[in-house]
Order: C-alpha cells, then sequence, then structure tokens
C-alpha cells in the first residue's frame, strides 16, 4: 500500500469521526499552542534585555535624584535634586569599580531647522557619557574639552533627527535651535534602531552640559551645579553589585545622610532589574513548557486511546482488509498513518492558535515575544512523533490480529 | 491432467477450547481442477468454513498438506499467505463485508491498493470489474445506498478485480432472498464460464444445483463427493500422492 493511499484512507476514517477526532486533537492543540508560546515569550525576553542592555550600553548604572522605595520611586521624579556635578567627580575619585560617571541633565523640546520642527529629547552631558552609554560617533566629532568647559553652542544629533529635519542628508556644519538658541551639529550618532517594543533609541540630541545649563530651559530648574541623573558605568559586569554599594555609602557621606535615614537619591542597577525580570518570565516559559508537557502527554493517550476504541470497532473491516491481500505492515501503516494525521491536525491548529496568541501579545500587550517559523517547524515534528509514538501500539495490535476471528466479529 | 488448482492431503483443523480439542476438519483430501465450479455443503458446524478458511489461506491447518496452484502453502507465514490471497484469491461472505465508508469504486478498488497498482489503473479496472457485475452506474453509491443483492455484486466485483484464479464464496445467498440468491448464483455460473475456479458454500440443494460437482461434509470430514459425471472416491488411497503432483506440475 502507497504511502498517500494510507493518507487518503486515513483522512476519510477521520472524516467519518468529525467530532471524535477533533476532540482527540484537544491535548495536542493545547500542547502544541503551548510549545509556541512558551518559545516566543522565551526568546522575547531574552531579545529584549539584549536591545535594552545595547541601548544602555553595558555595564551601566544611574544614579537618580530622590527616593527608592519597594517597588517604585516615591515622591516623584526629581522632587528634591541633591545630585551634583561634585558628586560626580567624587565617585570617580572614591569609587575603584567605577570607571565612568557622567553628571546629565535631560529636558524634552522643540528642535527646529529651517522650516521643519521636530519634538525631540536634550542630553545635557559630556563625551563621557557617550562613551558610558556606547554611543559611537558616527559622522563629525564628539565635543572637546574646551566646548564642554566654555558652554559652547554645539549639537551631536542621532539618527531620527537627521530623518526628520536634514531627511537623510549629512547634517555636520548645520545650524539647529534648540528653545530657540541656535546650536552648530558638529557630530552624529551611529543608529542604534528602534528596540522591538517600539522604543527609538535614536531620537536624541546631546549638548554640552555647560551648555544645557546656562542657554536651555532646563538649566532654570536646576541651578548650581545640580545634575538630574548620573550615569555610571562599571569596569566589568562582575563589579556593578559592589559599585552600587561604593556608591551609595559614598553619596550617604557627601549628603551627611544619617545612619537609619533614607537615601536622598536612588542607583538603578537597570542590568540586575532585567535579570529579575527575565528570571520572571522564564518562569512563565518553564511554566507554558509543563503545560505543554502535560497537554502533550495527555494528548497523546488520548490519541492512544481513541485508536484503540477504533482498531475494536474496525476489527471486521481489518479482518477484510487481510483478506484481499493487506500484509501486516499494510495494517499498521494504516492506523499509524491515522494516529499521526490526527496529531498533525491538532499540531497545525495548535500553531495556528499559538502563533494566534503571539501576535495578539505583541500586538496589544507590552509582553516582548519573538514569532519564529523554527518553533512551528519543531512543533509540528514534534506532534507527528507524538502522534507515530502512540499511535504505535494500537496499530501493532491491529496488524496481529487472526483474520478469521478479525472476519468473525459482529 | 494439468495441476490442480486445489489439492489438500489429509488437512486437519483442530481448536483448542480450554482443555478441550475440537476437531473443525479431519483428514480432507481432495483435488479441484482449474475450471471447476464446486458447492460445499453440509449441516451447521460440519466445517464447511473452516475448510473454505484454509482453501482461501487464512488460516493455516493443523496437519496434512495444502497446495494451491502447485504451491505448498501449508507452512507460509502470514505476509507470504496475504501475498497469495491477494494474488490469487477472491472471497465474497455471506455479511458482503464492504466498508461502509467508501463507495462501491473504492470497495472493489481494495485488493488493487495492497497489489501497489497505480490509481488510474485501478479505476480502470474497478470499473470493468463493476461494469461485469451489471453495477456500472453505481460506482459513487455508499454500501448503505443499495440493496442487498447489490452489496453481494459490489462484493464479487471485489473478489474478481485482481482476475484471481479461485473464488471462494461462503454463503454468498445467505442473507438474500431466493429470487436475488439465485441471480448471486448465476452470476457465479457466468464467472465460472469465463474460467474461474468457484467454490460455494452452502446450505440449500438448489443453490448446490448450480455446481458441477458437490462435497458433503458431516462432522469435519467429507462424505460424499459427486459430480454431475459421477460420483468420485472420498478417501485419499485412490488420490495421486503429493509427490505425484510435484511430478506432474513439471
Ligand atoms: N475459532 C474456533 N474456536 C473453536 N472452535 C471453532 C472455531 N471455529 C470453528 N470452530 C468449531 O469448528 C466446527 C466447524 O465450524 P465451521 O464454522 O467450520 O462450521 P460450518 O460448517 O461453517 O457451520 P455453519 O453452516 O453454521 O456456518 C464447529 O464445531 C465450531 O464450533
Ligand atoms: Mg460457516
Amino acid at each position: 500500500m502507497k504511502l498517500s493511499d494510507s493518507l487518503l484512507s486515513a483522512v476519510s476514517s477521520l472524516r467519518a469521526n468529525k467530532l471524535r477526532t477533533a476532540l482527540t486533537t484537544l491535548g495536542i492543540i493545547i500542547g502544541v499552542s503551548a510549545v509556541i508560546a512558551m518559545v516566543g515569550v522565551g526568546k522575547g525576553a531574552q531579545l529584549r534585555i539584549e536591545e535594552t542592555i545595547q541601548g544602555l550600553g553595558e555595564n551601566v548604572l544611574f544614579v537618580r535624584n530622590g527616593t527608592s522605595v519597594a517597588g517604585g520611586v516615591r515622591g516623584g521624579a526629581n522632587s528634591k535634586i541633591s545630585l551634583t556635578e561634585a558628586d560626580a567627580a567624587a565617585i570617580i575619585a572614591g569609587a575603584p569599580s567605577i570607571l565612568i560617571a557622567a553628571p546629565t541633565l535631560r529636558a524634552t523640546g522643540q528642535i527646529i531647522f529651517g522650516n521643519t520642527n521636530w519634538f525631540s529629547t536634550i542630553y545635557g552631558v559630556g563625551d563621557t557619557y557617550l562613551q558610558a552609554r556606547d554611543w559611537q560617533i558616527e559622522n563629525g566629532r564628539t565635543f572637546s574639552t574646551n566646548e564642554e568647559r566654555s558652554s559652547t553652542k554645539v549639537v551631536i544629533v542621532g539618527q531620527t533627527i537627521i530623518d526628520q529635519l536634514f531627511f537623510g542628508q549629512d547634517p555636520v556644519g548645520e545650524t539647529i535651535r534648540i528653545d530657540r538658541i541656535p546650536f552648530r551639529v558638529v557630530g552624529t550618532i551611529r543608529a542604534k534602531g528602534e528596540s522591538s517594543w517600539g522604543r527609538d533609541h535614536d531620537d536624541v540630541v546631546f549638548v554640552p552640559l555647560s551648555a544645557a545649563r546656562s542657554r536651555l530651559d532646563v538649566g532654570k530648574r536646576y541651578r548650581g551645579n545640580l545634575v538630574r541623573d548620573i550615569t555610571l558605568k562599571a569596569r566589568s559586569a562582575d563589579l556593578l553589585e559592589t559599585a552600587e554599594q561604593e556608591v551609595t555609602d559614598l553619596l550617604r557621606e557627601r549628603h551627611r545622610i544619617r545612619p537609619g535615614a533614607p537615601d536622598d537619591f536612588y542607583v538603578r542597577n537597570v542590568a540586575q532589574y532585567l535579570e529579575a525580570r527575565a528570571k520572571s518570565e522564564r518562569t512563565m516559559s518553564l511554566l507554558l513548557a509543563a503545560v505543554a508537557g502535560i497537554s502533550l502527554l495527555v494528548g497523546g493517550i488520548g490519541i492512544m486511546n481513541i485508536m484503540l476504541v477504533s482498531v475494536t470497532e474496525r476489527t471486521r473491516e481489518v479482518g477484510l482488509r487481510m483478506a484481499v491481500g493487506a500484509r501486516r505492515i499494510d495494517i499498521l501503516v494504516q492506523f499509524v498513518t491515522e494516529a499521526m494525521a490526527v496529531s498533525l491536525i491538532g499540531g497545525a491548529i495548535g500553531v495556528a492558535l499559538g502563533l494566534g496568541g503571539l501576535l495578539t501579545a505583541a500586538r496589544f500587550g507590552d509582553w516582548p515575544v519573538v514569532i519564529s517559523p523554527f518553533s512551528a517547524v519543531i512543533a509540528m515534528g514534534f506532534a507527528a512523533l507524538i502522534g507515530v509514538f502512540f499511535g504505535y501500539y494500537p496499530a501493532h495490535k491491529a496488524s496481529r490480529l487472526d483474520p478469521i476471528v478479525a472476519l468473525r466479529r459482529e | 491432467m494439468s495441476v490442480p488448482i486445489i489439492r489438500t492431503r489429509q488437512l486437519c483443523r483442530e481448536y483448542l477450547v480450554g482443555a478441550q480439542t475440537v476437531k473443525a476438519l479431519i483428514d480432507f483430501s481432495v483435488d479441484i481442477q482449474h475450471g471447476e465450479f464446486v458447492a460445499i455443503v453440509g449441516p451447521s458446524g460440519s466445517g464447511k468454513s473452516t475448510c473454505m478458511h484454509l482453501l482461501g489461506c487464512l488460516d493455516t491447518p493443523s496437519a496434512g498438506e495444502y497446495h494451491l496452484d502447485g504451491q505448498n502453502i501449508s507452512r507460509l507465514d502470514a505476509d507470504a499467505l496475504a501475498g497469495i490471497r491477494r494474488r490469487k484469491i477472491g472471497f465474497v461472505f455471506q455479511s458482503f463485508n464492504l466498508l461502509g465508508g467508501a463507495n462501491a469504486i473504492a470497495n472493489v478498488e481494495l485488493p488493487l491498493v495492497y497489489g501497489g497498482v497505480s490509481r488510474a489503473q485501478r479505476l480502470e479496472q474497478a470499473r470493468a470489474a463493476l461494469d461485469s457485475v451489471g453495477l456500472a452506474d453505481r460506482g459513487h453509491h455508499l454500501p448503505a445506498q443499495l440493496s442487498g443483492g447489490q452489496m453481494q455484486r459490489v462484493a464479487i466485483a471485489r473478489a474478481i478485480v485482481n482476475r484471481p484464479a479461485l473464488v471462494l464464496a461462503d454463503e454468498p445467498t445467505g442473507a438474500l432472498d431466493t429470487q436475488t440468491g439465485q441471480e448471486i448464483m448465476a452470476l457465479l455460473e457466468s464467472l465460472n464460464r469465463c474460467g474461474m475456479t468457484v467454490v460455494v458454500i452452502t446450505h440449500e440443494a438448489e443453490i448446490a444445483a448450480f455446481a458441477q460437482r458437490v462435497l458433503y461434509f458431516r462432522d469435519g470430514r467429507l462424505i460424499e463427493d459427486r459430480s454431475t459425471s459421477g460420483v468420485n472416491a472420498v478417501t485419499p488411497t485412490t488420490l495421486p500422492k503429493i509427490g505425484e503432483a510435484h511430478h506432474e506440475a513439471q
């Protein structure tokens, strides 16, 4: 018997019992869609971490104004500003695990070039900040020490600004207006791209910290040498926790915070936070894996059960097929094919459901997902395997029937 | 004389039921030539079906020898027997045994499916077989849409689609009224006239009357072998030995 004939006969016998087939496939459907979801969520979480770390720069910590409490930040952003440029200098001097401490001002505002304008984020920073965040200069140059010291009105722009204001032309040498103040573009930043959940890393402009303080509106909020935050780069990933401790101790001392009193700043270790998040996403993946495993097992047993029933019901058919010349292997293949067809149908529906779920999650949820065709192939292969594995025993039983006994059966 | 299509010597079949052995067929020896039309008759439980299962290679004997068309098949395994059934034997059953979910053509095709015949060829042969039983226009009917007589015709078409040398029918008219039974027998008779060897099991004298030769069974034994040309001996002593059969085959 040819395989195509086995397949046809399998499909027709499944069609004869549509409801039963549908119910039998349920376990496989759930199992396979759980596999698809598991892979999608797991890979998505991984990708999100990688992208975020890439967006932030490696081994980066942030020190912000305000008080950290369990589960979040209290008192709104910058409700009490205490961080200064001197703090940054002291961190470099006093915290051995810190490589870079870059004081930062940040504002949002209208950027104007000619008669086009664009709303973007403006950072008042030094060159060390660009280094900490792994921003590379694409065209032109970074700020000179002199420009950083003397509030020179120069600016480095991100790719989105080039696209929106310069329509892709090289902006170096042009002048743009920020808060109506003209700034000369001296460099452009290499694009980091958009993250998978839609955040545009390249929608930024950088001006020297001193220029932001003295020329832009944001300077009015951060008087003296106060800053919005300090971006830190630790010497290595292993030192992130040590760095956090060193910086906390150092700043508490500098800000004269009495023992027991809360910090007036907080250190945010993004990588660690992401790791924690990834852990919960991994737990989710694990849970899905358990659901998948159990459903597939139950689905497989369901298939075996239904195939045993089917073999019993169709004993006469088996006898007849043997009488007209079917060999044992023909009968075996017929029933295994049928079991495999059931689980492949379930697998296909499961893949569709799983991918549909992932697409919905990607579209409406904050849940990062990766849709990989490979996982669909793997899941289908797995479903086929389950069909063969659990279909084999009933099929073997059918193929060992004695044709006379089988034909006599009522 | 050419090689007989069926040659059995002291063929026995015993069943073990608990501690008891039931001798369903005892020392059955017979020669049936190509082209004969034979009826097997006897009371219920006399071993007719047992005999037919052995002749049809559905079962293997407990003792004795069976040569089908010159080939000793008494000791073949299940798959080899399946091959012989597919090539040489067509079965017709009392209860038709059609696949309910398949139409007439698909039912008739079944032996060809296992023969690895191409789809187009299968369809052609199945159509021809259905035509020869007078059901050319019922190819797409399901068994449930056919009368009993028509179902048996489909079953006969299935039995002959492979052009087997031997057609075995176990009470083919048992589920049919007299009139339809006569028609079915006439059909088998016409197949026989085309050269097929036909063996029919029956209870009824009118049915047996279609055959040229009638084998009477009682209590597992062949007790009488009567043909239109006279009564044959039923004891093996007068029959050629199996060895001689081989000699004849050459
Ligand atoms: N599988 C079996 N196990 C045990 N005994 C069996 C089996 N098959 C047949 N027999 C016995 O063998 C004997 C012959 O049975 P068989 O079916 O050949 O009779 P039959 O002549 O075909 O009868 P009927 O006309 O009723 O069909 C009976 O006594 C029966 O009980
Ligand atoms: Mg019988």
